[in-house]
Order: C-alpha cells, then structure tokens, then sequence
C-alpha cells in the first residue's frame, strides 16, 4: 500500500513524501503525538552535522497513540485505541531490546509518527481504554522510560527506599516522581529543581527544595537525575553529596557533553549509578495497566499538557514545534489531522 | 451503507504510446488500480468496494485483485459506461440491485489513477458526505488562472483565491445524488463531465475537503514516470 510520510528533509523544512507498505502488520492512523526535546533537537538542526546528514530526511516523533485500520492477523479490531511502540527490536540480544544494539528507533534510526497511516509489527501496538485522555496518552512513551527506570531501581535498590530524591522540575521529574510517589506510597518523595514556578506543580511530592536552598542536614537514600545537558553535573554532585551510603543513582537525563562524575565519593559511599534510556513492550503494559488502577494519575499527567495543535497542514507542524521550542515546561501534543 | 466507487471505466487514452490502461501499468511493485484499491479496502467504514472497469478487463482486474490482494468478497468488479456519469450511474444502479440504497448510504467515488489519495482524505469525504450530502476533494489553485474563450486572447483573469483544484474522492448520498441525476435533461446530461457539476447545477451545496497536493492524478507517461520516481526516493 502507498503511505504518504511527512518527513524532517532538513532543519526547519518538512516535505511530504511516498513510501511503500506491505499489509502485513497492524496499520494505525496516528491521532494524538507528542514533541520530544529528541525531536527538537533534529528541528532546530542542533543535532551535530554529521548526525543530520547521516539521518534525514525522516519522519520525526516517536510518542504517539493512534486508531487501528487495519490488521490482517485480525489479533486486533479497527477502531481499537493503542499506544505505538517506537523501539522496534531487529534480532534476540542477551539485553533488554531498548539497550539493544539491534533495534531499531522511530523518529531517530527510522521514520517516526508523521504519517497518514503507520505500520508496525503487532508486538509494537499495546491497546488503551476508549477512556484514556487521548492530550496525556500522546506522551505514554515519555511515562515509559521513567517506569521502566523505576523498575530497574526497584531490583537494584539494596538499602532502604524511605527517602527518594528527584532532581529536575521538568516533564521527565514530574512523571518520575509522580510514578515513584505511586509505587512507593510510603516513601518519602523529594523533588530538588531550579524554578519556583515549576516546583509549585508538584504538590504530590512530599516536600520540594529549590537547589541553592536545600537544609544541610538533608538526606536521601536513593537519586534520580532528570536534568539532562550540561545541568545534569550539577544535579549528579549534589545527588552525590546527598545520597546516604550504597544508595543508586538513575540517570535519565540525556546530554549532548560528557558529565564528570565525582568518582572518589561514589567509591567512598559505594553508589550504584544506572542509566536509563527508552522502554519496551512490558513497561508500556505496566503503565497503562499502572493508569488504568490509578485514573487519578490523569490529573496530575494533564498538568503536563501545555500545548495543543491541530495539525491539518506542515505550515501548522512547524508553528508547533516553534512553540514547543519556547516553552518552558510541559508537552505540546499534537491532534492529527493531517 | 457506505461504499466506494473506484472509477476506472475509461481507457485511458490520453497515456499515449502504450496498449495498457494506465491505471494498469506499474506503480512500484503493483499496478497503479491495486494501490488505489487497497486504500478503500482496508478502511473499515467502507462496507464494499465496487470496482467499474472496460468490459474486456474485469477478468484481468479480478486476477490481479486475487494476486496482490486476495479473495475479498468486499471487492466488487463491475463494467463501466461511456462517460464518468454513466459509469457512476452504473455502480448506483448496481447498489440499488444488490444492496438496496437507504436514506444514509453514501458513495464515495475515486480516480482508479490517483493511487496517492490519503486515510484522512478519505475519512474527511465519508464525514463531509454524511454531514452535507455532497463533497468534493480540492486543494488551493496555485498557479494563475486565465479564461479564455477563443484560445487565442484572455478574456478575464479571476481571483485565484477562489480557484481551487479539483481531485477526487467526490463523496455523496446516494439517494440525493440518483435523484438529481433522474432530473437532469438531455441537454444538462451532455454537458455535465462532473457528479459534482450535478449538484451545482441544480443549486445544491457541494462542501469542500481538503485534498493533498500528493494526491496527483496519473494522467500522462510523465505523471508515472514522476510518481515511480517519488516513491522510489520515498522507499529509500
């Protein structure tokens, strides 16, 4: 079947072209999409030349929900709701198929969500309840990574969990503490950030502390750093000085500079640090199971929502990603009309 | 019921040079009528896709389907008429036959060479035709239009945004359209090219979807060699 496919041709320009589908997977037309700072990146050319020239043209974002048209297997029905996948794994590996070096992703190694229809294989289509907010199901993949991290810590963490400190005031802190503070209802959650007005939003953590302004006599067992860039070196130094002894130490901000670590404390205090990055079929599971038990959970999700575009033109994609890009906080979501 | 009519009853004789019609010729890997057929077939809103072909090419169209796509007892090959009417007509008469046309049924008719058309345009034509009864897919003219009635000198340049260009899908009630075309005159019946015009000409409001400039009608040899090459650049 032919699929008309709008993709980045290259920073700040989309075109639409043609590309060619076999109906042999579960066809999904895309209706709510999510930006990510990934996709950001592509747009506004900051990626390193080398890298644009290596993967554009392509299709940009990777978070998505969508309508099934079509699916010969008949495993699902037209009309059904579902998240979209965007790992997609080309080969077993002895890792989990997100860290493979096997698969493949949408919207960075192949041609992401903006498309009149998107086939994937069906183990790449989880379904959602007619019910879920369709403006905080587009960004379920960004919920992923922070569960599937989590998951992660919950196997990892040897000490205690009663203290559990979040660093980031961003979409990616929000979502991790919000999570964490689900999981473990019993611990205490933390959030450290820089802006006042951010930290404000989130009145489900336990307490929040502006970073230059954080009690001496602080302590938490385990950190998460959502910060990401040049920032994240900062945020790691004070997890580092923070963190009681054997604790961990999730890493989920992305940064396109190499961050030095204090070695000497993390051996001193014999730290654990994890990275995390993407998510896979059973974290996708877990969150919607995790939202279908906690609907509360949209309330404080739909926070995140500050943008909404209707996408009926490439005119209108652009203008979103230009008010994605001066935005502070939260997601733009994209309803999909083109 | 809602039904598509993939219209493919002329015999192309405008592609020039090759014996084959051009919604036969290759399109990638498939013919050009296969891509278009699968579009309609795989929405699950349309209930039958009626397929109106030259008589001499409905065992060959048949063979194709059953190759590229499958046995599908949703997929309907029938002749064709003389002109775009008639061959309209004949897939409504065809429905009336074999499933009987209610008050809501639509038909939503499609160029078998326009291969391109989109899920969303589609869905827009089924909502539009629903909603107003009549709808035709068109994009924004972009090149100036000039009228001219001895083709020798201009006589008026309209207002380009006015213009647009039309495509199909042309989407309609089926009962609506099978009445005004039963009270057109013969006279009416001769100039009348377009389902669309029908309506028009009897003052029934036609609503505008928007189209995709993607959407190209393989027209000429240049139209195939163009669409071939954009979708191979496409697949790269």
């Amino acid at each position: 079947m032919i699929n008309i496919v709008y993709r980045l041709i290259s920073p700040k320009f989309f075109e639409e072209s043609i590309d060619e589908v076999e109906l042999d997977g579960v066809v999904v037309r895309p209706t709510y999409l999510s930006i990510c700072q990934a996709d950001q990146r592509y747009y506004q050319g900051s990626r390193p030349a080398e890298v644009l020239e290596e993967k554009l043209p392509m299709a940009l974002i990777h978070e998505g929900i969508g309508e099934v048209i079509y699916d010969k297997s008949g495993e699902f029905e037209s009309g059904d709701k579902v998240v979209m996948i965007p790992n997609t794994p080309m080969g077993e590996d002895v890792c989990r198929a997100n860290y493979s070096y096997k698969s493949k992703f949408r919207g960075s190694g192949f041609d992401g969500f903006t498309s009149d229809l998107i086939k994937l294989d069906s183990s790449r289509v989880v379904k959602i309840p007619d019910d879920f907010d369709p403006r905080v199901s587009a960004f379920i993949e960004l919920i992923t990574v922070a569960y599937q991290g989590i998951s992660k810590f919950s196997e990892l963490a040897i000490t205690p969990k009663d203290t559990l400190g979040v660093w980031g005031d961003g979409n990616l802190g929000f979502i991790t503490a919000l999570l964490l503070k689900n999981r473990f209802p019993d611990s205490k959650v933390i959030v450290f950030g820089k802006h006042l007005e951010n930290l404000n939003l989130f009145s489900f953590a336990d307490e929040s502390y502006q970073i230059h302004n954080v009690p001496d006599t602080l302590a938490i067992d385990h950190g998460f750093e959502c910060v990401g860039s040049s920032a994240s070196q900062s945020a790691i130094e004070q997890i580092i000085d923070l963190i009681n002894p054997q604790g961990t130490i999730n890493l989920f901000g992305v940064s396109e500079y190499p961050i030095p670590v204090n070695t000497r404390m993390v051996l001193e205090k014999g730290l654990t640090i994890q990275g995390n990055s993407r998510s896979e079929r059973e974290d996708f599971v877990g969150v919607v199971e995790t939202l279908k038990q906690n609907p509360q959970l949209f309330e404080y999700l739909e926070k995140l929502v500050t943008n909404i575009c209707e996408i009926n033109t490439l005119a209108d994609l652009k203008e979103a990603f230009d008010k994605d890009y001066i935005s502070h906080f939260g997601k733009t979501v994209l309803k999909w009309n083109k | 019921m809602i039904f598509a009519a993939i219209l493919a009853g002329g015999i192309g004789s405008r592609m020039g040079g090759t014996d084959t019609p051009k919604q036969f010729l290759s399109l990638g890997n498939k013919p050009v009528i296969i891509h278009t057929i699968e579009k309609f077939v795989i929405n699950e809103n349309i209930d039958k896709t009626i397929v109106l072909i030259p008589k001499n090419f409905i065992n060959h169209t048949n063979n194709l389907i059953n190759e590229y796509i499958g046995e599908n007892e949703d997929i309907i090959v029938i002749e064709g008429g003389e002109t775009r009417n008639d061959t309209i007509m004949n897939s409504i008469r065809y429905i009336e036959d074999n499933f009987g046309i209610d008050d809501e049924s639509i038909i939503i008719t499609h160029d078998s060479v326009r291969p391109f058309v989109t899920h969303r345009i589609i869905r827009d034509n089924i909502d539009a035709a629903r909603k107003y009864g009549a709808c035709d897919t068109v994009i924004p003219a972009t090149d100036t239009i000039v009228e001219s009635v001895n083709g020798e000198t201009i006589e008026s340049i309209p207002v380009r945004d006015y213009y647009y260009q039309g495509q199909t899908p042309q989407s309609f009630n089926i009962k609506k359209l099978f009445n005004l075309i039963n009270s057109l005159t013969e006279a009416e019946t001769n100039i009348l090219t377009d389902a669309c015009k029908i309506f028009t000409l009897k003052d029934e409001d036609v609503h505008l979807v928007d189209g995709e400039v993607t959407n190209i009608k393989i027209t000429y040899p240049y139209d195939l060699k163009l669409a071939n090459t954009i979708l191979e650049d496409g697949n790269d």
